[in-house]
């Protein structure tokens, strides 16, 4: 793998591929930084998740920092859910300090969805205001224009998710997150090809990097779950009756090879792809092998 | 009692920049004890309106905006007068401002922000209405509250959580964005979505003290 960033990789317009770590709830870390390097020379960058689904766990912020101790480059992703303006603007001073470059700037799940759901839901600022606030931290400003002694410098990054309905809502949003600061997007979980194709022609004029998110299947029944419950994602009957005809031995089997026909699928449209393999770290190598890469 | 304030001239200007004749609407209820809707405050704001170039269909008091049915059949008189405007710019809380945009196809403006509502309810209590925010959102939304109808009160658009236009969170709620996005789709006026709204200001929830000093207040004492 060069030495290059992501930031500059994307704008040399080389396709990047990334992942991700979900940080354990404990402290036990450490398996989760060698599944990292298993697949660290196919990967351009690790997004570390904040309270991947407003489940209390490890911080994104401290699992960036060693993952930048063992040379990969971290995404650090921070959500709106559990930290005020003023935390949040320290919180990006912080990640400067501690050698992270890359933000990925999100609204985050209500807590109601999480394992504490009586938790204050915080929403101070929202994606659009976070990513206005770390443009403004680089400028060398505070949100309430005061100077800062240092500045940091940041690749910015948000998320768009293409199956949404009404499309057009997420597209005025995503025009707004460029206009505040995102240089990048990832997206939520791409299942179907044509429209992720009539997406990706939808923001061609907004020229941003793309990378498509591919979540592994684990079962039919997960499937199922997304299609019901999460937004814009619909898996096609075509994957669900694969799973449901396989074994569980084969389960995995089965999976790698849908993931590797949507990359395949999804390569010339978009500029990177993003794995998120929720556990499944170590079928990542072989999901890249599939795919060509 | 609901404490209102008016909102800077200049800002109910740009909420009307592409409004050519306004409706003025002023409650004769809480929000007349604050002086955001009495007659002195309406003719002011009609004065300073003509004088910026826009015309002023008509202008009228009713009490107690925040019942539904009263309000229905009190604007009916003025149809004419409504036919003759764009839009309407409410002097009431926020739930006034929410009942006008129900009960008229007008877009409707607010010229004031809610503060709070001191303990009194306002009189649509089928639903939760407004959140006093202090920052009435309900010009870039024509009519739907942001705060009171998303669970993450969110001011620049919908999260992507939503599933068939209702909200992940309170799953029996319709997403508030959603319907946002839906009313002003179809009046046209999708561009008001465009522009980044800056953080909200929550100073703004607590009243200050001069506010508080009404007859209303006193007499509560």
């Amino acid at each position: 793998m060069d030495k290059k960033t992501l930031k500059e990789k994307l704008q040399e317009k080389k396709f990047v591929i990334t992942s991700e770590i979900g940080p354990p709830k404990g402290t036990n870390i450490e398996p989760h930084l060698k599944e990292a390097e298993h697949i660290k020379d196919k990967v351009d960058a690790f997004n570390v998740t904040d309270l991947q689904s407003s489940v209390m766990r490890l911080g994104s912020l401290a699992t960036c920092r060693l993952l930048f101790e063992r040379g990969f480059e971290p995404v650090f992703q921070l959500t709106c859910r559990d930290r005020n303006r003023l935390a949040l603007q320290s919180d990006l001073l912080s990640a400067y300090v501690l050698g992270i470059r890359n933000v990925l700037c999100i609204t985050g799940d209500h807590p109601f969805l999480g394992d504490h759901p009586e938790a204050k839901p915080v929403f101070d600022l929202d994606s659009v205001s976070l990513l206005r606030v770390a443009t403004s931290l680089m400028n060398g400003k505070d949100m309430m224009e005061n100077e800062l002694d240092g500045k940091p410098e940041f690749f910015l990054g948000a998320v768009v998710s293409p199956g949404y309905e009404p499309l057009e809502m997420q597209l005025i949003k995503m025009e707004k997150k460029i206009e505040a600061g995102a240089r990048f997007f990832q997206t939520q979980a791409v299942y179907e090809l044509s429209s992720f194709e009539k997406f990706m022609n939808a923001v061609e004029k907004y020229r941003v990097p793309i990378l498509g998110g591919i979540v592994l299947l684990k079962t039919a029944g997960m499937a199922k779950y997304m299609n019901e419950n999460v937004a814009g994602v619909c898996v096609p009957e075509k994957y669900i009756k694969m799973m449901a005809a396989a074994k569980k031995e084969e389960r995995a089997k089965v999976s790698i090879q849908i993931a590797a026909e949507l990359i395949k699928g999804m390569k010339d449209m978009c500029q990177g792809i993003h794995i998120m393999p929720l556990g499944w770290e170590k079928y990542v190598p072989s999901v890249l092998e599939q795919s060509g890469f | 009692m609901l404490y209102t304030e008016m909102k800077d001239f200049e800002e109910i200007k740009k909420l009307l920049e592409s409004e050519e004749s306004v409706f003025l609407l002023g409650c004769g209820g809480c929000a007349e004890v604050c002086r955001t809707s009495d007659e002195k405050t309406i003719v002011e704001i009609e004065e300073k309106l003509k004088n910026s170039g826009k015309s002023v269909s008509g202008k009228l008091i009713i009490d107690f905006m925040c019942s539904k049915q009263l309000l229905a059949r009190r604007l009916a008189r003025f149809q004419d007068d409504l036919d003759r405007s764009t839009a309407i710019l409410v002097f009431s809380c926020g739930i006034g401002i929410q009942c006008a945009g129900a009960v008229s196809d007008k877009v409707v403006y607010p010229a004031t922000n809610t503060i709070s509502l001191g303990g009194f309810q306002g009189l649509w209590p089928g639903e939760e209405r407004c959140a006093q925010c202090g920052t009435c959102y309900l010009g870039i939304t024509d009519g739907i509250c942001p705060i009171t109808f998303c669970a993450k009160e969110l001011v620049n658009g919908a999260c992507g959580g939503a599933k068939d236009g209702m909200c992940e969170i309170k799953t029996e709620k319709e997403c508030g964005w959603v319907l946002i996005y839906e009313r002003l789709k179809k009046i046209g006026k999708l561009d008001l979505l465009r522009e980044i709204q800056q953080p909200r200001d929550f100073k703004k929830i607590e009243p200050d003290a001069k506010l508080r000093k009404t007859i209303h207040f006193a007499i509560d004492r």
